[in-house]
């Protein structure tokens, strides 16, 4: 089991960065790498279990499901389901805390999962960086106050 | 029931804010609204349990203590027992998270707690602004402390030249060599100092001697000194670039104007703490420290017999024990030293050239002897030591200035107790040096021990230093200016 774990700080609102995140259906609007989303089963975005269908800008389809979701602690994990990224037993939560000092937000978002020995490092490095930090970066940029 | 929560973003990495806030004795030297703090009984401030018993500067008094401790979460929390604020289950946590983006910390303070109705918006304030947002800003404060002149993160050259003193061979204070010499940049765990002060130790003659085997000649003597860290190489976290530092470690290589070294005996000084009052007291103070406390922990009353009371460690002990209600009898050499040791705390001075005091001692303990004997002589003083030893008494031999002690005294002759402690032996863990190093500072500040530093030389006269050391004509500290 590999544990990744990126946070940050961004300069907005917890309320204001919530809006965001909690949205599951919503990664193409806050992501650089998400081309198209939808949910399936015509279920609600933020109704526990329903699975968010989204295809990558890069061509690959992941299917994730929603696996809770807390407006009280600004928290939500989800497990992936199906990907090109050959991981198994994926689940990630995001987290945002508010910080006082400077009405901030300090934003979490960690993921364990199981994969080849070999591609640990790698899926570490793509998933640390290339999704969660690129995924705070993006946040900055769209909060910008 | 009032819920308090703020939070912060503290520009450091999380292992030098935790270092911090997880002694939870800490807090006197970096929030700005704590007084006075100690921790009851003796405990370890990492010890879960642990009550700190402190005054805010407001004059109120607080006593807490530690619930829980998780070096694996950051988090600590604890409770007021007793305060002269009328606030009731107040339980508070503090909890630290790395922010990976930045190698930052972010710092989460909450507590719950019950006041008086209609006072809550009082003590909201109080408790948010004052103390956990005055909190944050005290530690960012002292993070910084001494870091003004932080270099930009620009690598120092890899080495580049110092001024040494080198022991050439093993022998007299003539050894000693004024050498340049390559002070490479810092491997892992290790650190580089520009040094300004220079302390001047008994031990560094010792070493000078080759009586006790640290160095190989030719190599650079001295424990002890002050400066500011140029650079630190990968994997230390409680030091940047541009902090005055001090420490009193082996191995020995101090007398240099610049030096690499391991990094985890490095402590960070406080703004009040200048560099030569850091080089005259880091190893003397926390020597003291540790024997007034560790090795043997004073009580009120005790009869103290400390040996050259007008020397580096015999004034700081004879302060310190004197302000922990002891009673202090010391020797010395000379009228002007007893005239010195009586002005720091040492209520009976004995002029003695010849090892003679036992019975003095007697006299003045009503026949019982001293409770506890700080013995740096050694092997001349040996049988008169025995002889002013009470029974029971506990004999602390942490030098041996005229020789080593040929063998065990018998002790069974007073049922005494003998300690050789080793300052390095107590500082060797990063948490208690620090712990050591703090108390050192705080009794400076108190101003529960002085440092009246009388001789300063250039570093190149280190030789004339020791001759003065040795031939018994300085008192109180040496400091060499680098």
């Amino acid at each position: 089991m590999i544990k990744v774990y990126t946070s940050s700080v961004i300069d907005a609102p917890a309320d204001a960065v919530w809006a965001q995140v909690r949205d599951f259906n919503a990664l193409p609007k806050w992501t650089p790498f998400v081309a198209e989303s939808r949910i399936e089963g015509n279920l609600a975005a933020d109704k526990i279990g329903c699975v968010r269908n989204f295809r990558l800008k890069d061509g690959g389809v992941i299917r994730e499901q929603l696996l809770t979701l807390s407006d009280y602690d600004y928290q939500c994990s989800y497990s992936i389901l199906e990907s090109p990224m050959g991981v198994t037993n994926y689940v990630a939560t995001l987290k945002l805390t508010p910080v006082t000092d400077g009405n901030r937000t300090f934003a979490e978002w960690w993921a364990e999962f199981d994969c080849e020995p070999a591609k640990e490092s790698e899926l570490a490095r793509n998933i640390g960086q290339g999704v969660f930090q690129a995924g705070f970066d993006s946040l900055k940029v769209l909060l910008r106050r | 029931m009032i819920r308090v929560t703020r939070s912060a973003v503290i520009d450091a990495p999380i292992a030098r804010v935790w270092e911090v806030l997880r002694d939870f004795n800490s807090h006197w030297a970096w929030h700005p609204a704590v007084g006075e703090s100690k921790i009851e009984n003796g405990e370890a401030p990492d010890q879960v349990g642990c009550v700190r018993n402190f005054f805010l500067k407001d004059g109120n008094h607080i006593r807490e203590q530690l619930l829980a401790l998780s070096d694996r979460d950051y988090v600590s929390t604890y409770c007021i027992l007793d305060a002269t604020l009328p606030m009731k289950h107040y339980v508070a946590t503090v909890q630290l998270k790395h922010v990976t983006d930045g190698d930052r910390t972010f710092w989460h303070w909450q507590s719950t707690f019950d006041v008086p109705r209609g006072r809550e918006q009082e003590f909201e304030a109080l408790v948010g602004k004052g103390v956990y947002e005055g909190g944050f800003e005290g530690l960012r404060t002292f993070l910084r402390r001494g870091a003004v002149a932080a270099p930009a993160p620009v690598r120092s050259p890899a080495s580049q030249l110092a001024q040494v003193v080198v022991a050439t061979a093993f022998g007299g204070p003539d050894v000693l060599r004024y050498e340049s010499v390559a002070v490479m940049a810092p491997g892992p765990n290790e650190v580089r100092i520009r040094q300004t002060a220079v302390g001047v130790n008994y031990i560094d003659v010792y070493v000078r001697k080759g009586l006790y085997r640290m160095i190989q000649p030719p190599a650079a003597i001295g424990m002890e000194a002050a400066g500011v860290v140029l650079d630190v190489g990968d994997g230390v976290a409680h030091l940047l670039a541009g902090d005055r530092v001090a420490y009193a470690c082996p191995p020995p290589g101090a007398y240099a104007t610049a030096r690499t070294m391991p990094a985890d005996q490095v402590v960070v000084l406080p703004d009040d703490v200048s560099d030569e009052t850091a080089a005259a007291v880091m190893l003397k103070g926390m020597t003291a420290e540790c024997l007034l406390h560790r090795t043997h922990r004073v009580r009120p009353g005790q009869a103290l017999l400390v040996h050259a009371a007008a020397g580096g460690v015999g004034l700081l002990l004879c302060q310190w024990a004197k302000a922990l209600g002891a009673k202090v009898i010391g020797t010395v050499s000379s009228e002007d030293k007893a005239r010195l040791a009586r002005e720091n705390g040492c209520e009976f001075p004995l002029v003695t050239r010849d090892y003679r005091f036992a019975r003095e001692v007697k006299n003045l303990t009503q026949g019982r002897g001293a409770d506890v004997i700080y013995d740096g002589l050694g092997r001349e003083a040996a049988a008169e030591n025995l002889e002013a030893l009470a029974f029971t008494g506990h004999w602390v031999s942490y030098g041996q200035a005229s020789g080593p002690l040929d063998a065990l005294p018998d002790l069974g002759a007073k049922s005494g107790t003998l300690s050789r402690p080793v300052l390095f032996h107590y500082t060797a863990e990063r948490a208690l040096l620090q712990e050591i190093a703090w108390n050192v500072f705080k009794a400076l500040r108190s101003q529960t021990i002085r440092v009246e530093l009388r001789h300063r030389y250039p570093l190149a006269a280190a030789a004339e230093a020791h001759r003065e050391l040795e031939a018994r004509r300085t008192t109180g500290s040496v400091v060499l200016l680098a």
